[in-house]
């Protein structure tokens, strides 16, 4: 085919332009918000002492952080699908909750004595919350991934594992109400687990599915 | 079109562009005809360069040309109407080039990564370029003026100008052209030495 002939045919295609990136992100945000919701309450529903807990700092500081890093991967997310993007460097808004987990893992450790460490940093499930968080977490992921495909990452598997961290925040948002284990010794090391597994998941996805 | 001389040749290209890419993300055929055709000749520049440099021969600079024609009109909803044109091209014919050549297998010839550092990256200048660009802007005149200033620096609509200056949207695109046109002419008539 000449060129000449390939741009006329294109010029003459009359289909409407896609929804913009952004507007597809924010679509699959809220769906994907929805859907951990919904999965949350079938699957788990808020702990017994809800009410009770919500009065606690270290209760409350799991929303914080995991709200902190899902609005920070949603920024980080808009600016890396952008094809131009490609080139600049990581987004440095992913380091506020990295900061904000170790400033809260350092007044843990000094509130608490070094003997009652093991047992907050073990908790009681920590293996429910490493399954819960990217079972949460898949349906966001998924979502997100759809709104992806249909943009132009020049950098697909940066951008698979930041919409990973993305849905791996979402999920922990909604595991957070669920789970007793409030103590940054727990959160720091099982949700960072969890939401580092999707990361990864996000990022081979990405290597396969956001090529164009 | 040929390889812009400096920032300000390659700023009115810019806004040429972007003002063409605005109107035919919204239906208009003709001046997205006219984007196309002005950006091959660029992109067969583009493409000649990065073969040359990965060692590939010029005999699949059309292939990478159409690809990134072809990409260009697929992905034109990812281009943000409010940034500049030519970053946005330039990521895409460059991911394009690295694609082709990657599917050929000659990856392991070619460094990418040294490949990436030479293809030609105009964000920075683009970003650079809008104050002197306004300063030639304002050389402009009477509607012109206001339209150009309106469309291709404040971002808006071809409706929206054609219902702020109550003109009918054939007549406004028909000032916009002139005046870009008059922009160029502006810019080459004055070179400061």
């Amino acid at each position: 085919m000449k060129t000449d002939d390939l741009i006329s045919a294109l010029a003459a295609d009359e289909t409407p332009p896609a929804p913009t990136p952004r507007r597809m992100l924010w679509r699959a945000v809220a769906g994907g918000a929805l859907a951990a919701c919904i999965a949350f309450f079938v699957l788990l529903g808020p702990r017994p002492d809800f009410m009770q807990a919500i009065e606690t700092v270290r209760f409350v500081f799991k929303f914080v952080v995991s709200l902190a890093l899902a609005a920070s991967a949603f920024v980080a997310l808009r600016r890396a699908m952008r094809p131009e993007m490609g080139a600049r460097p990581l987004h440095a808004v992913l380091l506020v909750a990295p900061a904000l987990l170790i400033a809260a893992l350092v007044l843990e450790m000094l509130a608490v004595p070094a003997s009652d460490w093991a047992a907050r940093w073990i908790g009681h499930n920590w293996l429910y919350c490493m399954s819960f968080i990217p079972i949460l977490s898949l349906a966001p992921l998924a979502l997100l991934f759809f709104a992806l495909h249909r943009g132009a990452s020049t950098t697909p598997v940066r951008t698979g594992a930041i919409a990973g961290l993305l849905a791996g925040g979402i999920g922990a948002v909604f595991y957070a109400a669920h789970c007793t284990d409030d103590s940054p010794l727990f959160v720091a090391t099982w949700y960072t687990i969890a939401i580092g597994f999707m990361t990864g998941l996000g990022a081979l996805c990405g290597a396969r599915l956001l090529r164009w | 079109m040929s390889q812009p001389k400096n920032p300000g040749e390659a700023s009115v290209r810019e806004v040429q562009w972007a003002a063409w890419m605005r109107a035919g993300l919204d239906g208009d055929g003709e001046a997205y005809r006219l984007l196309l055709d002005a950006l091959a000749p660029v992109l067969r520049r583009i493409a000649r360069q990065g073969l040359r440099q990965a060692g590939a021969g010029n005999a699949e600079a059309e292939d990478v040309v159409q690809e990134v024609l072809l990409a260009v009109h697929l992905k034109r909803h990812t281009w943000m109407r409010d940034q500049p044109f030519s970053p946005w091209l330039n990521a895409i014919a460059r991911y394009k080039l690295i694609d082709v050549l990657r599917r050929r297998g000659r990856r392991g010839e070619v460094p990418i990564d040294d490949l990436i550092e030479v293809l030609p990256d105009q964000s920075v200048q683009a970003e650079a370029s809008p104050r002197e660009l306004e300063k030639l802007v304002d050389r402009l005149q009477g509607r012109e003026h206001d339209i150009v200033t309106a469309i291709s620096l404040e971002g808006k609509s071809v409706r929206d100008a054609a219902a702020k200056w109550s003109m009918s949207e054939g007549a406004v695109r028909v000032a916009l052209y002139r005046g870009l046109k008059r922009l160029a002419q502006l810019y080459r008539g004055d070179e400061p030495a």
